[in-house]
């Protein structure tokens, strides 16, 4: 990782959300809110439609840093706004664009600011991460 | 609404929990991560989120109210399978806006002694 510079971007990863994605999220993390897996409930709250688990969205963009840094265990920091909520309609892989910047390196740390987008739209904001080298 | 008095007191885990290689690998596969030994970065959440859940209903919020706001997390350890956790959550701060309750809790896992990894979620329930 000692490749790392600062003011570079990092290659897009992609990652495909849909509803058997979030029921298999909601098993392995314990979060059954029905807003994540059941249509009618989410309209009946307000939404739009089903959305996403932020935790979820959140935990891919932490894969993506995982693979940058070489393992989850050289991530020390991670930090994210839920800004838009990813909405995830029947029958549709909504795909979610990480991609990430390079702001500090040091001697034993880099400083990393990311971007999570569906639809070119930023679902996540203030996105940032400190990776060990 | 919460109680102001509350904020900045603790709630300390009453039980530990002892992380499962099954969970930290079936919560890597959700999310499509291959290293099944670590613990993913966002794992802490499993064992955060439900203790706020527990005293933050017993405060008197109302849980199907909330939105995640922002979550941030200080990895001192990572997380693996075999330790035995125990999560205290200090609420950090409250106040209103619109209506909206906005509440920021800290929890703290600690295995032997020493914190491994310190979760702050900010929660939003609203009006």
């Amino acid at each position: 990782m000692s490749t790392l510079v600062a003011g570079q971007v990092l290659p897009s990863k992609t990652y495909i959300i849909n509803r058997a994605a979030l029921v298999t999220y909601a098993n392995a993390s314990g979060d059954q809110n029905p807003i994540h897996q059941n249509e009618e409930f989410a309209k009946s709250v307000g939404l739009e439609n089903v959305i996403a688990h932020g935790m979820y969205t959140m935990g891919l963009v932490g894969q993506y840093i995982s693979e940058v840094a070489g393992s989850s265990s050289k991530v020390k920091e991670f930090s994210a706004r839920f800004t838009k909520p990813v909405v995830v309609p029947a029958d549709t892989n909504v795909e979610l664009v990480v991609t990430a910047t390079v702001v500090e390196v040091n001697e034993d740390s880099a400083k990393l600011e990311v971007s999570a987008t569906c639809n070119d739209i930023k679902v996540l904001g203030m996105t940032k991460a400190v990776i060990l080298l | 609404m919460l109680n102001p008095d509350l904020v900045g007191s603790t709630f300390a885990g009453a039980t530990s929990t002892t992380i499962t290689s099954e969970s930290i690998s079936s919560f890597a596969l959700a999310l499509g991560e291959s290293d099944t030994h670590i613990a993913p970065p966002t794992y802490a959440i499993t064992i955060s989120l439900e203790q706020s859940q527990s005293f933050l209903e017993g405060s008197g919020l109302d849980w199907s109210r909330v939105v995640h706001g922002d979550q941030r997390f200080a990895i001192n350890k990572p997380l693996k399978a075999g330790m035995e956790i125990t999560c205290n959550s200090t609420i950090e701060s409250a106040r209103v806006v619109a209506g909206n309750e906005i509440v920021t809790v800290r929890s703290d896992l600690i295995e032997s002694g020493e914190v491994a990894v310190s979760s702050w979620s900010t929660l939003v329930f609203r009006a």
